[in-house]
């Protein structure tokens, strides 16, 4: 009922805003059939391989087929068939950390530092094997989802507490310490990400000491951990302008020492401000992983170009791309909801 | 002997921001237990010279001695000197992210090492002081300006500080919500509380003060007993001052 009177005071109030409204809804409606008639009703669930798949479809469809052959590829890439128990354990394991930590229960430092380094640890030995019986598994064969998982969550993990040093080391009232600060984010933000990248993973090597090598994934998650880090710090620094002076004069004139003021009363606050613009920052830094691509390292998106060079199964692209971004909006959209949520309960 | 010693002590002290001279060489000795309101035209110094007595200023010239420790730049001494002397502001300054319990206990439990137990039931104790121990599980946020004061009061002291400074603490308050929170200055100061007030509200003044300090142009211009400095001023400034302030 609410929503007829609203209908009729908002999109069919006159003979214009009727006619455009009518246009519109054809629109979307047409636009709408069209996506589900190509990736549900002419859609084909099952072929032997990308020929048969296309006649079945007479073209009009998608061919989920090619997922149902693919996925696996796309999912975990070169890592070995018969071990890809392991790179899917990882991935169960990586949402299992991140959404324990979403939990406010869980918001104890001492707690919540230890389930990441026995998960992380556990999420190394399970992709690296090596001990207690697992083939080993050299980097390179780390591919797909795990790999982006692992690109953007240790890069962020590791790129938050550097970044909040270096927002405070912007402010502080020590020259130089200042000066570092700001050089430091002024010269990663003046660079695009693939730079850095090339600077980690190429030139890199060329300065370290004859026989010393360091691996190339490690090289690109130490790239990323810098890079974000001096994204996030002025993001954390907007926080941090946000409090005002009186908080600090509380906290000093209680005799709470920098550290003790600075954990306890300044980023708390500063912080809680700071989620729409961090949890922004997360998620452009959580697409941007796939960059990595040009190091040599192949994430999910690179899986996903890779298997559509198929020769039985060339050209479905579409629905290679379809696939690979339903699991980034899922993760992308899981953010956006998890900020919104703990904004609400932190606002105060 | 200790008695004897004053409990803050400035001696020519002075304060600049840039050109402008804020402090031109203050001196004021306070005796443990006594009760000194300050007071004057703003802009006179009068915030600036009790914020450098726990050093949220720091001052440029002179000696600032509190307890027998002298302020100097070392901030293991700073810190010292700021867990003896409460401050309460004008703009209360509670810690909003945190419950009232919480900005009582923040400070005895992680800066004088209290147990959390220990520190709740003094937080406890000095809400029932200040008249609201039912609010203790509130956010800061949802109380009124009078009630925040008091938490900030209640705050200052659940750090058992030896004297208490407060920077006109009942500027920023509704008229109906000043009455509560001088009642509750009043009570303190009766119980031998050392205290430097800035304030305007000389009816207060008249009440607990055991002496007035009257500051223009950043200089103690005056220092007397209550009745002598409401009766009979002795500089024109402060004649001035008074029949500003009293004249309506």
């Amino acid at each position: 009922m609410r929503a007829i009177v609203w209908a009729r005071a908002n999109l069919f109030n006159g003979i214009w805003n009727s006619i455009l409204t009518l246009v519109v809804v054809v629109l979307i409606a047409r636009g709408l059939w069209e996506v589900v008639q190509w990736g549900v009703i002419d859609a084909v669930w099952s072929a032997p391989d990308g020929r048969a798949c296309r006649a079945l479809s007479n073209d009009a469809g998608a061919c989920w087929a090619f997922i149902g052959q693919w996925n696996r590829f796309i999912l975990f890439g070169r890592y070995p068939y018969d071990a890809q128990w392991r790179p899917l354990l990882v991935v169960i394991l990586f949402m299992v950390l991140v959404l324990a930590s979403c939990d406010r229960r869980m918001w104890r430092a001492g707690l919540l530092a230890g389930m990441w380094i026995f998960g992380l640890a556990a999420c190394f030995i399970l992709m690296g094997g090596g001990v207690f019986g697992l083939a080993k598994v050299p980097t390179d064969l780390w591919n797909g989802l795990p790999l982006t998982l692992f690109l953007a969550v240790i890069g962020l993990a590791g790129a938050f507490p550097l970044a909040i040093l270096l927002a405070l080391g912007r402010r502080s009232q020590l020259p130089t310490i200042r000066a570092l600060c700001v050089g430091y984010i002024e010269l990663i933000r003046g660079v695009p990400l693939i730079t850095v990248l090339f600077m980690a993973s190429v030139m890199l090597p060329l300065f370290l000491p004859a026989g010393v090598t360091i691996n190339n994934l490690v090289r690109a998650q130490a790239g990323l951990i810098l890079f974000y880090a001096a994204y996030l710090a002025e993001v954390v620094r907007g926080g941090l302008q946000a409090i005002p002076t009186g908080q600090y004069e509380a906290a000093d004139a209680l005799g709470l020492g920098y550290w003790r003021k600075t954990s306890l009363i300044v980023l708390p606050q500063a912080l809680a401000i700071s989620i729409p613009p961090l949890v922004n920052t997360f998620i452009a830094a959580f697409k941007d992983t796939t960059l990595v691509t040009i190091v040599g390292l192949f994430d999910l998106l690179a899986t996903a170009g890779n298997a559509i060079t198929d020769p039985e199964w060339r050209g479905f692209y579409v629905e290679a791309y379809v696939f690979v971004a339903a699991i980034y909006f899922v993760f992308c959209f899981f953010m956006s909801r998890y900020s919104r949520n703990l904004e609400r309960r932190l606002a105060r | 002997m200790s008695d004897e010693r004053p409990m803050i002590e400035l001696d020519m002290v002075e304060k600049r921001y840039g050109a402008f001279q804020a402090l031109k060489g203050v001196s004021l000795a306070v005796k443990k237990g006594e009760k000194v309101v300050v007071c004057g035209p703003s802009g006179s110094g009068k915030s600036t010279m009790i914020r450098c007595v726990n050093r949220l200023e720091r001052h440029d010239k002179g000696r600032i001695v509190v307890d027998g420790v002298e302020l100097t730049d070392d901030p293991s001494q700073i810190e010292a000197i700021r867990r003896e002397i409460g401050m309460v502001f004008q703009q209360f300054n509670l810690f909003p992210h945190l419950t009232v319990l919480e900005n009582l206990t923040l400070a005895p439990i992680r800066v004088r090492g209290m147990k959390p137990a220990e520190a709740k039931d003094v937080a406890m104790h000095f809400l029932e002081r200040v008249h609201i121990p039912e609010q203790a599980a509130k956010y800061p946020g949802q109380l009124s300006g009078g009630q925040q004061q008091r938490v900030a009061i209640a705050r200052a002291l659940a750090m058992r500080p030896k004297a208490m400074l407060f920077d006109e603490p009942t500027s920023a308050l509704d008229p109906e919500m000043i009455k509560e929170v001088l009642d509750v200055m009043v009570t303190l100061a009766e119980d031998g509380m050392t205290m430097i007030c800035v304030t305007h509200e000389m009816g207060f003044a008249k009440r607990v003060a055991d002496k007035i300090v009257f500051m223009d142009e950043g200089q103690i211009v005056e220092v007397a007993k209550p009745d002598d400095f409401f009766s009979s001023p002795k500089s024109e400034r402060a004649k001035l001052f008074l029949s500003r302030i009293l004249g309506h």
